[in-house]
């Protein structure tokens, strides 16, 4: 696009470039930066992630001794563990409460955020030459629409009742009444939270298009945009589409609550089916939401790791579109048991079949990049090789369930479970742990500490392997989800030494986490410090100081040539920024794609 | 601890259709698995970063596109082609009852409504049993399955049935057990404080025997 609208967007901004110091409140508290906006969501996220572990620890002390008491239990209240002599035991509403919770916490104010709202607020811009979100106010209020949400869905627990407890996905008619539960408040707390974020979603989503369609820098064309900022854009077309039906649908689910209305009840001939599709509908594309950006991260990371080209560059971007429109037709095979039509089973699992295809394509291009490079394999690129590894498993597995009579089987135990931690936390929150490590720097001006994270990452990757691993097995042995004592049904007591396993590895886990934590907030403060370019990368994010100057760049950028240019015969060095002007006169003009003088167009 | 992958084992009609399918899946995925993790974890060794060695500049190869999209893809609609078969018998083509019961999930327990002696539902001499379902071998049981208010999930593990109970529908859903014994009867979708408890006992007799239960539950039960 041109320097004129660029010109423009300085004008409506107004006073945008004075220099002059911003006051405290503004600066780090109502920042319309892309940047402190990135790092506010990741604070808020990474504090949100951290709260969802806790729960998670506390389910596992639940299903590894089932009804005993709890280390701990006798300082929560009496509405979540029941005190006897010997101590506090965990009752089943307060169970339910935190396999609610763990997962919606971990979904939408842990995992989407830091992918959505850290590394899409901090990259797009940079990536694309742009000095800032088109919208950056719009921006601001994204954020701290998060925060309120945040609070509301964290104060469910002190409310009378409890937090939610029919579950992340919170089918009808349990959800739909308090009668069910017992929970009341804390149930609408979360459709009214949820729906908040969802605003919050939705107003990034616009400023994310919007950036990426007009404001990339002269010389960045679609195909020159790094896989990271591909990714984000069509996340955030998903985001733009998907919101707006579970905000639908959680509005549906409140009156139906509060005000009578039989949207989902079908004792005033409402239909529980409805909840799921709409919920689905907004739920299967949520789930490529929570995958997409983290396959961009791991994208660049490889690339940059391991010196060479993305492997299959227009490939690696029609399987992100394609992933992104096939997930909007398959949202029936989370309803394969529901009761819907059998041929609906049918047709929603030959769709499911298909998507398998674009995550396999960028698998076996993942492959490739690292086949034949020159592997640094220091902490980013440790973390997004176990990315690539950890999703292989996941996907792998998803096959199983694709098929619907094995999922008559498998639907709703543990089998599924694993799938899902396996791509969430296997596959999204490694690739997170490699953009927080990669484009640390760029945050802070100082890298984080090597060997610690080495650390880390060698703790993470076996604990987190002893506690998913296993619940492939206890799902194919037939242990059900959301079960707050599993030694009741006979056939499934045998199985508390692999839940004992997997719950000591979940606390020895969420301890090991520490080493990160302690390592990021070290290094913000005595971290080495940083140069622009740390890791020799081609992208302009790194044409610039270690953070980024108000504005990102001094200078408009132009942009030569694609993202990938590693070990390129015509570089001096094993990488070849998109900015560098190429030398005037051309060793071999034959090796030149583009055209040697850029137009201000670019498209 | 049972890290095996093989699937416990299973007594229905069905069942054996099912754990083939599993299987089949099972050897693909296995091998896929191997093959890519492999090549990963070779390819980090022979590769990683040495002095004087250069990465290969290489941008792709559109042969190899083409290739690994449709050998996958032939294999997943493959898989798909042969599941359907499998969910068009256990879901299209019900057949005939032998044995016609009601089963009722409500906050926590299962109502199983038999016939009784004149072999129809929705009669007098309907008799109920709680938390447990009585069978013949070798006749297929057709379950029409409600709820009374949320959903629950009507699961037979070892006979590979699992149906949600939909308050406001009557959902059929059938199984024939091939070997008599006591099996587990469970409910696989949370609903609520007390679904840990919904575990119940399907047992299944010979048809002698079920004959011989089922006369004496219908006396007892006579109002």
């Amino acid at each position: 696009m041109s320097t004129i609208e660029q010109e423009m967007v300085h004008a409506t901004e107004g006073g945008h470039h004075d220099h002059h110091e911003l006051p405290f409140i503004r600066k780090y508290i109502f920042s319309t930066d892309h940047k402190m906006i990135a790092k506010q969501f990741m604070f808020v996220s990474l504090f949100f992630l951290v709260i969802g572990g806790l729960l998670a620890t506390m389910m596992r002390w639940q299903l590894g001794w089932p009804s005993e008491p709890m280390p701990g239990g006798m300082m929560l209240p009496d509405a979540m563990m029941a005190p006897t002599p010997n101590g506090a035991i965990m009752l089943p509403e307060f169970y339910n409460s935190l396999v609610t919770m763990h997962g919606t916490i971990m979904i939408f104010f842990a995992i989407m955020p830091l992918l959505v709202g850290l590394f899409g607020n901090l990259l797009i811009p940079l990536q694309i030459g742009a000095e800032d979100m088109a919208f950056p106010r719009l921006n601001m209020i994204s954020f701290w629409l998060a925060v309120p949400a945040g609070i509301l869905m964290l104060s469910s627990f002190a409310v009378e009742g409890g937090a939610a407890g029919a579950g992340w996905t919170s089918y009808a008619p349990l959800s739909a009444s308090g009668e069910w539960t017992g929970v009341y408040l804390g149930q609408q707390l979360w459709l009214v939270s949820l729906t908040i974020l969802g605003f919050s979603s939705l107003v990034g989503a616009v400023n994310y298009i919007t950036t990426v369609i007009n404001m990339r820098a002269p010389g960045m064309t679609w195909f020159r945009m790094p896989l990271a900022t591909w990714a984000l854009f069509v996340t955030a077309i998903l985001i733009l589409l998907a919101i707006p039906v579970l905000a639908g649908a959680l509005i549906m689910l409140l009156f139906d609550q509060t005000i009578g209305t039989g949207f989902f009840r079908p004792e005033v001939g409402g239909e529980p089916l409805l909840w799921q599709h709409l919920f689905w509908f907004f739920g299967h594309p949520e789930v490529y939401i929570l995958i997409l950006p983290a396959m961009g991260i791991a994208s660049e990371v490889l690339s940059n790791r391991a010196r060479k080209p993305i492997f299959g560059y227009h490939s690696m971007v029609l399987a992100i579109i394609g992933i992104g429109f096939l997930g909007w037709i398959v949202w029936g095979h989370h309803m394969f048991m529901s009761g819907m039509n059998p041929l609906l089973g049918t047709s929603f699992m030959i769709s499911t079949m298909a998507i398998a295809v674009p995550s396999a394509i960028k698998t076996f291009n993942w492959l490739a990049t690292v086949w034949k490079g020159d592997l640094h394999l220091d902490s980013p690129m440790l973390y997004a090789l176990a990315f690539v590894s950890m999703f292989i498993i996941g996907g792998l597995s998803g096959i199983f369930m694709a098929s619907t009579p094995v999922d008559i089987y498998i639907h709703d135990t543990y089998f599924i479970v694993a799938h899902i931690h396996y791509v969430l936390f296997g596959g999204s929150l490694f690739a997170i742990f490699a953009g927080i490590t990669f484009w640390f720097p760029k945050m802070f001006g100082r890298m984080m500490n090597e060997t610690l994270n080495k650390v880390h990452f060698g703790l993470t990757i076996v604990l987190y392997n002893l506690v998913f691993w296993p619940m492939h097995n206890l799902g194919l042995q037939g242990m059900m989800r959301r079960i707050y004592d599993f030694t009741q049904y006979e056939y499934l007591a045998p199985l508390q030494p692999m839940n004992q396993f997997i719950s000591i590895s979940v606390f020895l886990l969420v301890a090991a986490q520490s080493v990160y934590a302690f390592n990021f907030f070290w290094s913000i403060f005595r971290g080495e410090k940083a140069s622009n370019n740390p890791w020799d990368s081609n992208t302009l994010e790194w044409t610039v100081p270690s953070p980024p100057p108000h504005g990102n760049f001094p200078e408009m950028p132009v942009v030569y040539r694609g993202p990938y240019e590693y070990s390129s015969p015509e570089s001096e060095t094993d990488f070849y920024p998109q900015t560098t002007p190429p030398p005037s006169k051309p060793p071999v003009q034959a090796l030149i794609p583009e055209p040697v003088t850029p137009t201000p167009e670019g498209f | 601890m049972n890290w095996s992958w093989m699937l416990p084992p299973s007594f229905s009609t069905v069942s054996g259709d099912i754990d083939g399918i599993y299987m089949v899946i099972l050897w693909i995925t296995g091998i896929a698995f191997f093959i890519t993790e492999g090549l990963l974890f070779y390819f980090i060794f022979k590769y990683r970063h040495k002095e004087g060695r250069k990465a290969t500049y290489d941008h792709g190869s559109t042969k190899m596109e083409i290739a690994w999209t449709m050998v996958p893809l032939v294999i997943v609609l493959w898989i798909g082609a042969v599941s359907k078969g499998v969910w068009d018998t256990i879901k299209v083509d019900v057949p005939a009852a032998g044995l016609e019961v009601i089963v009722t999930g409500k906050q926590f327990e299962w109502t199983v409504t038999y016939p009784g002696p004149d072999g129809a539902l929705g009669t007098s001499d309907d008799f109920e049993t709680l938390n447990e379902l009585h069978a013949p071998v070798d006749e297929a049981v057709v379950i029409t399955l409600r709820s009374e208010d949320v959903l629950h999930s009507f699961f037979l593990p070892e006979m590979r049935i699992k149906q949600d109970a939909v308050p406001g529908q009557d959902i059929t859903v059938w199984f024939e057990a091939i070997q008599p014994g006591d099996y587990t009867i469970g409910c696989a979708e949370l609903c609520g404080i007390g679904h840990t408890t919904m575990g119940g006992t399907l047992t299944v007799y010979t048809a002698a025997d079920f004959q011989a239960w089922s006369s004496s539950q219908a006396q007892q039960q006579q109002p």
